[in-house]
């Protein structure tokens, strides 16, 4: 079973951070098909949300085909988004965390790492992008 | 849908003053409404008026189609209040306010009753007054939600409370939405959580609606557009403006779209709920927005990216 956290301040509406966070489970493998998803309820009493918040991303993945209401019993996931096996993601964050440790001893703080990583990100999948194209 | 909540150019004065002029509103069944504004914008009294408490001086308020002052018996049992400053009988016990409000509502839910205070911890033996302020509105809270009423309103519940006391009692609350898909409309001066709960806010200052509409739909239409000094008369022509700041060399505009940003020399931003609603509510008294254009469907046309 997953837990949902809710960010009030991230400028996300309410019911995609529910439905990012679904789908970050099912792309890193902490979500299986045939795992249940939470009740409405118990996300109410985990994170006090509008009921009708939860509902709305359950429909939204529902849509999808993530995952498949079943009346009576709960709501399951039918598909994952996991594209590599889940030992090359671990074998990608090994690496990751070496680099990380390396950017620390080179005195980068927090902020540069972060932004580091996400302007190298944003360049490569530009040139990613126009490869492909 | 139908709606839980409908008002009519409703308008209450004391003496000279208007505590609350020309609303019109429908508050559709099952949403959670936040209704928020500045003290003495008439939150209270239009809350006063939608429970029967007050009589409208102009226009008119349907609870569920009935008029809750001409239309008691029907309009009443269908509506929860819980009026400012959390009323309970200070000296009566947590199980004596129970039995009082078995009394006095035929429909009321003793078993579901019981079985909150139980989850909250609240020791039946205590005198209200006793209570801790978290406490002491939580009981408040169940009372009225053991009535089963259709639509729940709340006058100011969280403004007394810590921010932990204020997350339970809006637990209770949410839990009691998913339970029974009852409808609620709750004034506040916070606006931290109203996201996380609310789906529908309405704006009320100065005696009048500024805003009321699906909440995720207000998010949506909101930008903050910023560019080189100018004249917003242009953007002006096509949405509304809802607050102009300029320096030497720059605009700020917070604008209510009606339809897509395309002229380039603007940066578009998104802007906070918190933003949007201290926009409408630092206005002053004389400056209105005409009315958005009803609630769009939520499977509607989105009006841009």
């Amino acid at each position: 079973m997953i837990e949902f956290h809710l960010d009030n301040h991230s400028g996300v509406a309410p019911y995609l951070q529910i439905v990012q966070q679904v789908k970050q489970a099912l792309r890193l493998g902490l979500l299986e098909v045939g795992d249940q998803l939470p009740t409405v309820r118990e996300v109410v009493a985990q994170i006090t949300i509008n009921p009708n918040t939860v509902m709305k991303a359950y429909r939204e993945l529902e849509r999808e085909g993530q995952i498949e209401s079943r009346p009576g019993q709960g709501t399951f996931v039918q598909r994952t988004l996991a594209s590599t096996s889940l030992s090359s993601l671990a074998a990608q964050r090994r690496s990751l965390v070496r680099w990380l440790h390396s950017a620390y001893e080179a005195g980068l703080d927090n902020e540069s790492v972060l932004a580091l990583f996400l302007s190298t990100f944003q360049d490569t999948q530009k040139e990613h992008e126009e490869e492909t194209a | 849908m139908s709606n839980a909540l409908e008002t009519n150019k409703l308008s209450k004065r004391y003496g000279r003053t208007w505590a609350l002029q020309d609303c019109t509103l429908n508050l559709p069944a099952r949403r959670v409404a936040a209704l928020v504004g500045p003290n003495g914008a008439g939150k209270t009294t239009l809350l006063h008026l939608a429970v029967g408490l007050l009589e409208p001086t102009e226009g008119e308020v349907q609870v569920f189609g009935c008029s809750p002052l001409r239309q008691p018996t029907e309009a009443l049992p269908r509506l929860g209040f819980v009026a400012q400053d959390t009323p309970l009988y200070k000296g009566f016990t947590v199980a004596e306010m129970l039995t009082l409000g078995r009394k006095l509502n035929p429909s009321f839910d003793d078993a579901m009753a019981l079985a909150r205070m139980q989850k909250l911890g609240i020791p039946l033996e205590r005198r209200t007054g006793k209570l801790s302020g978290g406490q002491q509105a939580q009981v408040a809270l169940v009372l009225a939600l053991a009535k089963r009423p259709d639509l729940l309103l709340l006058d100011e519940p969280l403004s007394s409370l810590d921010p932990l006391a204020r997350r339970e009692f809006l637990r209770t609350l949410m839990d009691a939405v998913a339970e029974s898909g009852l409808t609620v409309l709750l004034s506040s001066h916070i606006i931290g959580d109203l996201e996380r709960v609310g789906d529908y806010l309405i704006i009320l200052s100065a005696s009048h609606v500024q805003l009321a509409g699906d909440i995720q739909e207000i998010a949506k239409t909101h930008k903050r557009l910023i560019g080189p000094r100018q004249d917003e008369a242009a953007v002006a022509s096509v949405h509304t403006v809802i607050e102009a700041s300029h320096t030497e060399r720059q605009t700020t505009l917070l604008v209510r779209a009606h339809g897509p940003l395309f002229d380039p020399s603007w940066e578009v931003q998104e802007v906070s709920m918190e933003d949007i609603v201290l926009a409408y509510l630092s206005q002053q008294a004389g400056d209105r927005w005409p009315m958005p254009p009803s609630v769009r469907e939520q499977n509607g046309r989105e009006v841009f990216k």
